[in-house]
């Protein structure tokens, strides 16, 4: 893939910014808003991916390798996992949320019915949902990055 | 008409009428015959998970175990992609 014109080149770098900004909230606001690690990962992989589109896959993969995108995707699933079995650990059964109730990080439990929104509750839930978007970040982008390149490289051989 | 296709007209009639009686057989929509666990989780979500929004927490908490089968998904998916197209590079 080449890359395309220079006006689409400069609205996807202004919007782009925005976009990675939109999906970390999502991803950080998981356990009070709609939304959480998939799917604020899915947002930010995309506007990797249109980044990928405008500049082309050679300049893309010049500054992300495909490796570091593979290796960021296991620390996301090894967190993932971790969190779990701490849970087993710490708690009673595997995925146990430990954290909630506790003075240490996420730990406030809301009063029932609607209330204001608190970022300092859910437990273990928001750091699951960080490992979720670190992963489906660096997973989506990677599946997206690889086939660009690969597509690309058989064009220069035809 | 020949051998096969009566047998595909045959299996697409058998198939129409089964589609058709569980159709006339499901229950109103809205209205779950078992509503207990709904309740349980509608109940306790805040209180025993802290979190304000419900679906995170019947998706990270309650079921956990199918998140982790989702990001299995995911994860095999991109080492699949992945394996195929550096053997393409080459």
């Amino acid at each position: 893939m080449s890359e395309m014109s220079k006006i689409v080149r400069t609205i996807s770098s202004i919007s782009f910014p925005l976009i990675i900004i939109y999906g970390l909230y999502i991803i950080s606001h998981g356990h009070l808003t709609p939304g959480g690690g998939f799917q604020g990962g899915a947002v930010v992989a995309s506007g990797c991916a249109m980044i990928l589109v405008a500049y082309g896959s050679i300049w893309t993969i010049g500054k992300m390798k495909e490796k570091n995108l593979s290796l960021l995707e296991s620390i996301g699933a090894i967190c993932f996992i971790l969190l779990a079995i701490f849970g087993l650990g710490f708690g009673a059964v595997f995925f146990n949320n430990f954290l909630v109730g506790s003075d240490f990080l996420f730990g406030t439990i809301p009063s029932a019915g609607s209330t204001i929104a608190n970022i300092n509750t859910g437990g273990v839930i928001p750091l699951m949902n960080f490992a979720v978007g670190i992963k489906v970040i660096a997973g989506l982008f990677a599946i997206v990055l690889v086939m660009a390149h690969a597509s690309s490289t058989m064009e220069e051989k035809k | 008409m020949s051998k096969r296709n009566f047998a595909a007209v045959v299996f697409f009639l058998v198939i129409a009428v089964f589609f058709f009686f569980s159709a006339l057989m499901m229950h109103p929509f809205g209205v779950p015959e078992k509503a207990d666990m709904d309740d349980e989780i509608i109940k306790g979500a805040q209180i025993e998970t802290g979190t304000n929004n419900g679906v995170t927490s019947v998706v990270f908490d309650y079921r956990g175990f199918d998140t982790l089968g989702e990001a299995t998904i995911l994860f095999t998916a991109v080492a699949g992609v992945i394996m195929v197209f550096r053997r393409l590079k080459q």
